[in-house]
This record gives structure tokens, C-alpha cells and sequence, in this order.
């Protein structure tokens, strides 16, 4: 019985393999910021983001990003950022997002990937 | 009459070293400057702002007004050395020309006087003018040894920290220091062989006389002398002591006109120089309780001279503003810091394509911009709405779905992303015909007015509610709270509103005095300017804070900023709330008497269960 008549599809391979994932901006950021490591990803900085009313950045995607490894994807979206800060104020858990950003930024840098 | 021996030499090398770098530093300040500045320079040059700098000149870098202002003791130290080595050498060259007559002597010989005339009658008023030129030595040493009690023990000075110097600052203090008893040394036994001193050198001749042979010290004292004229010549463009010709320059600029800006200039190299160290800074800073040293302007400063300035200095700042508050030479150091973080700071290649293009353009006389933090902060918002409902204000909420102003950016240094925002609500606001902007944060009030080109007037709302009081068109009852106010660095020192939220509240209630407000209020520890202060630090500054501000029992801890009102909320036992929430309350209670009574209740039970906890 061919499998389109019971209405599903096939979702393309979603899975991450941390072992060839990229790390390298993670470890930078994770060092720069050490805060960093505090976040409990419960999305209160994406919640509050005066650019995610307007767009689709979101602090906790970013987080997602760069600890996949996902850097082109993660360059994309960090550039919406106005660095108003509020983020940082919402986050419970006292991670200095706003430096985070600056962070990314300079990892991004540092490791060659701003301009890829 | 003798008037050279080669004891001069070291003296006037130095001197010439001095006097040509000091035209080849001013000659390049100048020529850098941009044509603005340039036609400003000349312009100026050609008014009477010459003369209203020249006297600035006399009372700052002579006098020492300010520095008096900070402590008494501080500024006699300043004064006694600087005005009073430069009587000596005014009235050191009067005596000189009365005594030979011409018009021009050579420079080291006014210095060198009482070497070179030993014969007291070829001088008029000679008893006159060597009791004055003693007294002044006096003088000047007497500021020496406050300098050198300074060094050991800064607090008499009203200063808990002063200023930790390197070798090359110490070298040159210690040349300095030992100009003006080396001279003394040098009169004082020239006394003692010709009787040609006044009554300080004269005496301490004879007491020297007492068990020194004289007649061979002398000679080698007038040595001494030069030479450490000389050394501290050489060492004054490369120290600190450079502020001097730099602070003279700078106050004439200024009054012509020309300011520092975001961008590191001329005009910004010329402030750095004229930071004479003097390390009033340091006791204002407040990361000093964050447990971060050496970061003040002093410090910042003195690491551009040296070209060793770092991103993490340069960072290490709230921008708060409450060293350039106290700064003697009123130097901008916020704005050399934001220029110089420019510099370190690595681009956002930001893209905010997706700002809306259009939109509604609604017509009002008000525009009101919230802000980001504003909306964190919604009972702010919210009170600031009711308000223009009571008054019957036609405005225009222009930022619902708001941007940033630009600000948090440009205090990174991150200019031109900043612009990006800045064109963007420009757009925004001018679209709106509105006459008046109204904004409940006094970050963006200073971006909008300082950074923005609007034709329109630019108000906090403690201002506009200061106006609509004055107008008879609010009306705020007397009540009897006890309010704490806290200036926002922003809106305090940085745009100079002061009056206008103590005048609502003392309406509204009784204000409480506070030791740390207006110019010296304290930042609140939420400040955006530090990007990377850990939070465990910021506490520590905010806990200080609001301990301070609420001593004295208030019913509120009264503030005219979100951010300010979003960080002391945390810690503060007592409600904070924002000026514009005290007003709403006041307005939308219709002041009904027994409500007032049930406050004055409670203020008297709160005040008195906490007197007796103590």
C-alpha cells in the first residue's frame, strides 16, 4: 500500500550530530560570558524582545543555534538585535544576554564566520 | 654685574624643549581640528569670548576654583602652587627689568636673581619685593608638604583614594617637589655669604650658616636648582604636568564653542591631555563598590596617553556621568569613552530590514514614546495614559510596537548601526505633526536630543507634567507621603532636569533630603553603559544604592525612570514607584479626604513600628 493514502508525509532528517557540530563560537561565547552558562532556556528574553514584535528573532533560537553549532543560521538572526536590553532584565536567571549578543558578535568575528 | 655662569644651562635646555614642544603640540591640536571647529577657533579668537576664557583661565588653572569647591584644603594645595609659582615668576621678572632697566631680559634670569645681584641698592623697593618673593616661596612650599601629607594620608583631603601613580609620574613629582626647596636651599645660603634675603631666606641662611660651610654649598645649590628646573621641564610633556599648557587651551576652545562629540577628535586628544590626574574622579565612581579598580577617567586616560588603552577599560564604565560631574577641568569623559569604545567594538553589519515602511500617520500635538524599558515597566505606561486622559491631551502613542531609540547601541559605540534607528523613528515622529515629544525614559530623551534632528520640543514627562501643573490644567492635590527621590543619571546630570520631579512631588507629598542626589545622585547599578558587569556586581551597586535612599523611612522610593524603577525593585523593602505613577495615583483618587487620612495612618504607624525596631 503506497504510504500517501493514510495522509502522512515524510519530514526531511531533523537530527543533529553534535559530534560534527561546530562548537567553536559556544566555547568563545561560553568563556567571554560565563553567565552564559546559567541560562535555563525558559524563553523570558524572547518573550520580551522589542524586535521579536516586529520579527522573528528570538533570543532562546539563538541559543539553539549557536549551541548546534548552526552558525549561518545564528548570523542571520543576531543581526536583528537593537541591544535594548531588555532581555536582560526579564531573564531570572541573571544572564547578561545583552553581553551574549556583543559576545556572538565578536566570536563571530574572531573565528572568521562574520563574513561567510 | 654678572648675568650668565653655566649653572643656567640645564635650566634653559629644558626651558627651550618645553616651550618648542608646547607650540608643536598646540599647532597640531589646532591644525586637526575639523572646519567647523577651525571657523569656530577663529571667530572666537576675534570676539569677546577671548576675554571670558582668559578670566576662566585665571580662576581655573591659577585659582582653582573648582577644586576649592571639592575640598578647601585640596584646592588651597592646587592654589598655592600654581598661583603662587606664578607670582614668583611675574614678580621675579618686574624686580629683574626694575633692575636693569631693559625691556627683555633672558629667561633664567629672573629665576636666578639673587645669584646674579647680590647688591641689595641696585633693586628699588628691594626690601619690598624680597619679603614678598620670600612669602610666596612660603607659599609654594607650604603647598609642597600638603602634596607630600597627601601622598601618605589622602583622606584629610576629602579624597579616599587619590590618584596611584607610575614611575615616569613619580619622577616628575618628585622633580616638582624638589624645585622649591632646592630654591629656598639655594637663596638661603646665597643669604648667608651677601645678606640679600628676605625674612625667611635670610634666616634660615643664618641658621644654615650655623654649621654648614656656605660659601662652597652655595654654588652647587644654584646648580641643584636648574637642574631640577631642567628635569621637571623635560618632564612635562610626558606626564601629567602637561594638563597645565593643555587645561589653557582647552578652557579657550570651549568658550569658543567647540564640544567633544561621539567621535574621538582633536578636541578629545585635547582633553585627555589636560586631565591633570588629580584623581577626584576616582572617589565618585561606584564600580569601586563592584570591587573594579583603576578604571575611573584617571586611569582611562592616562592608558590613551600611553597608547595602552584596552576594550575591557574602556568598557569598564556605567556612564553614569558622576565623575564628569566633579571633574575640576570639566572634562566630557562619557564622550571619550563612547568614542573610544567605537574604536574596540566589533560591528553589528545589523539589518533591521524588517522596521515596518509605512505608517499610519495620525495627527496629535503629542507624540508619546514610551520606550523599550517604559513597556517592561507597564504600570508606567499605563499611568502616563491616564494622565493625558485627565488632562485632555490630543497624543499619539507612537511607539506601540515600538523600536529602541538608539541609544543602548550608541553607548557601545556602535554608531551607524544606532542611525539605522535613529532615521527610522525620525521618520516616525516627524509623520505624526506632532509638536511636542513626550518620552517616559530619560535614555532616549538624551538620544532625542542630543542625537536626533527634530524641530520639535523634546520632553521627559516629569517636565510635561511639571507644565501641565503650571497651566492649571492638572491639578495635584497635597498630600502628606513621605517621598525618597533618586535622579536618573540620564535625566540628572545628563539632560539637567532636576527641579521639575521635586516640584511634583513636594506638591504631591513631602520630599526627604538626600546627601546623594541632583549632581552627585548615584547610578542605580542598572545602567546599560557597562556591557559587561556581571549581574552578583550589580547588586552589590543597587543594594548600596537603595539602602542610602531609603534611611530615612520614606513611603516610596520615588524614581523618573524605568530602568532605574525595573533595578530598584528587587531590592528596595519599600515601594518603588515612578513619578508619573505617583501622579496618576494622586489624580485618580479624586483626593478624597478619608483616603488621605488612612495614608497620614499608616505613615504614622509605619514610622513608628520602624523607630522602635531600631
Amino acid at each position: 500500500m503506497k504510504k500517501d493514502k493514510w495522509g502522512y508525509g515524510i519530514h526531511p532528517d531533523r537530527q543533529i550530530d553534535l559530534d560534527n557540530a561546530n562548537l567553536s563560537l559556544l566555547e568563545l561565547v561560553r568563556q567571554s560570558e560565563p553567565s552564559y552558562n546559567l541560562c535555563i532556556a525558559c524563553g523570558s528574553c524572547a518573550a520580551t524582545c522589542t524586535a521579536g514584535n516586529l520579527t522573528t528573532i528570538s533570543l532562546r533560537r539563538i541559543n539553539i543555534y549557536l549551541q548546534r553549532g548552526m552558525i549561518k543560521e545564528l548570523r542571520e538572526e543576531i543581526r536583528r538585535c537593537m541591544l535594548c536590553g531588555k532581555c536582560y532584565l526579564a531573564c531570572p536567571r541573571g544572564v547578561n544576554t545583552r553581553h551574549v549578543i556583543i559576545a556572538i558578535h565578536e566570536a563571530l568575528k574572531a573565528t572568521g564566520y562574520e563574513e561567510l | 654685574m654678572r648675568n650668565y655662569d653655566p649653572f643656567v644651562l640645564p635650566f634653559m635646555l629644558g626651558f627651550l624643549f618645553l616651550v618648542v614642544l608646547i607650540i608643536y603640540k598646540f599647532a597640531q591640536w589646532l591644525i586637526r581640528l575639523n572646519m567647523r571647529e577651525k571657523v569656530l577657533f577663529r571667530h572666537g579668537m576675534l570676539s569677546r569670548k577671548f576675554l571670558h576664557a582668559g578670566n576662566e583661565v585665571f580662576m581655573e588653572s591659577l585659582i582653582h576654583r573648582k577644586m576649592f569647591k571639592a575640598n578647601p584644603l585640596l584646592g588651597y594645595m592646587h592654589m598655592s602652587l600654581a598661583f603662587g609659582w606664578f607670582l614668583l615668576i611675574v614678580l621675579g621678572n618686574v624686580e629683574s627689568r626694575l633692575h636693569t632697566g631693559a625691556h627683555l631680559n633672558m629667561p633664567y634670569f629672573p629665576i636666578f636673581l639673587k645669584f646674579f645681584v647680590t647688591e641689595k641698592e641696585t633693586i628699588p623697593f628691594y626690601g619690598g619685593f624680597t619679603n614678598l618673593m620670600d612669602f610666596l616661596l612660603l607659599m609654594v612650599l607650604s603647598g609642597v608638604f600638603l602634596a607630600l601629607i597627601k601622598r601618605m594620608t589622602s583622606r584629610i583631603f576629602g579624597m579616599r583614594r587619590t590618584t596611584n601613580l607610575k614611575v615616569g609620574d613619580k619622577i616628575a613629582l618628585i622633580t616638582l617637589w624638589l624645585i622649591f626647596p632646592l630654591r629656598l636651599f639655594a637663596e638661603s645660603l646665597t643669604a648667608a655669604q651677601h645678606h640679600n634675603g628676605g625674612f625667611m631666606t635670610e634666616n634660615v641662611g643664618q641658621f644654615l650658616a650655623a654649621f654648614l660651610p656656605t660659601d662652597q654649598l652655595s654654588y652647587p645649590a644654584w646648580w641643584l636648582y636648574s637642574i631640577s628646573l631642567g628635569a621637571f621641564f623635560v618632564a612635562v610633556p610626558f606626564s601629567r604636568y602637561m594638563h597645565i599648557p593643555a587645561e589653557i587651551l582647552l578652557i579657550y576652545l570651549r568658550h569658543f564653542g567647540i564640544h567633544s562629540t561621539k567621535v574621538y577628535s582633536s578636541f578629545s586628544e585635547l582633553e585627555v591631555y589636560s586631565c591633570s590626574r588629580c584623581g577626584v574622579c576616582i572617589d565618585k565612581c561606584q564600580l569601586h563598590t563592584a570591587d573594579i579598580h583603576f578604571n575611573t577617567p584617571t586611569y582611562f586616560f592616562r592608558a590613551i596617553r600611553e597608547r595602552s588603552l584596552s576594550g575591557d577599560l574602556t568598557d569598564a564604565c556605567l556612564l553614569c556621568d558622576r565623575c564628569t560631574a566633579a571633574c575640576p577641568v570639566e572634562i566630557n569623559t562619557t564622550a571619550i569613552r563612547i568614542a573610544k569604545r567605537a574604536t574596540f567594538s566589533t560591528s553589528f553589519k545589523s539589518d533591521f530590514s524588517y522596521l515596518p515602511a509605512n505608517h499610519t500617520r495620525r495627527k496629535a500635538d503629542v507624540a508619546y514614546f514610551a520606550g523599550c524599558m517604559t513597556h517592561l515597566t507597564p504600570a508606567i505606561r499605563k499611568a502616563m495614559i491616564a494622565i493625558l486622559e485627565h488632562a485632555k491631551v490630543k497624543y499619539h502613542f507612537i511607539d506601540e510596537q515600538g523600536i529602541c531609540c538608539g541609544r543602548p547601541l550608541m553607548m557601545t559605540g556602535r554608531l551607524e548601526e544606532a542611525q539605522q534607528l535613529v532615521r527610522k523613528n525620525e521618520a516616525l515622529i516627524k509623520g505624526s505633526g506632532a509638536r511636542i515629544l513626550l518620552l517616559s525614559c530619560p535614555i532616549c530623551l538624551k538620544a532625542f536630543r542630543e542625537d536626533y534632528h527634530l524641530d520639535i520640543r523634546i520632553m521627559h514627562h516629569s517636565e510635561y507634567i511639571c507644565e501641565l501643573m503650571d497651566r492649571q490644567i492638572l491639578q495635584i492635590p497635597a498630600g502628606t507621603q513621605l517621598f525618597s527621590f533618586h535622579d536618573p543619571c540620564e535625566l540628572g546630570r545628563g539632560s539637567g532636569i532636576f527641579d521639575q520631579p521635586r516640584k511634583i512631588l513636594s506638591e504631591a507629598g513631602k520630599l526627604v533630603k538626600s546627601k546623594f542626589e541632583k549632581e552627585n545622585s548615584f547610578c542605580c547599578g542598572g545602567s546599560l553603559g557597562h556591557t559587561s558587569l556581571s549581574q552578583a556586581q550589580r547588586n552589590i551597586i543597587t543594594q548600596e544604592v537603595v539602602n542610602e535612599l531609603t534611611k530615612n523611612n520614606p513611603d516610596s522610593l520615588v524614581t523618573a525612570c524605568p530602568l532605574c524603577k525595573k533595578t530598584f525593585t528587587r531590592w528596595s523593602e519599600v515601594p518603588v514607584k515612578d513619578i508619573a505613577e505617583i501622579v496618576a495615583e494622586v489624580i485618580s483618587l479624586g483626593s478624597t479626604q478619608s483616603d488621605r487620612e488612612q495614608n497620614t495612618n499608616s505613615l504614622g504607624i509605619k514610622v513608628h513600628e520602624k523607630q522602635k525596631r531600631k
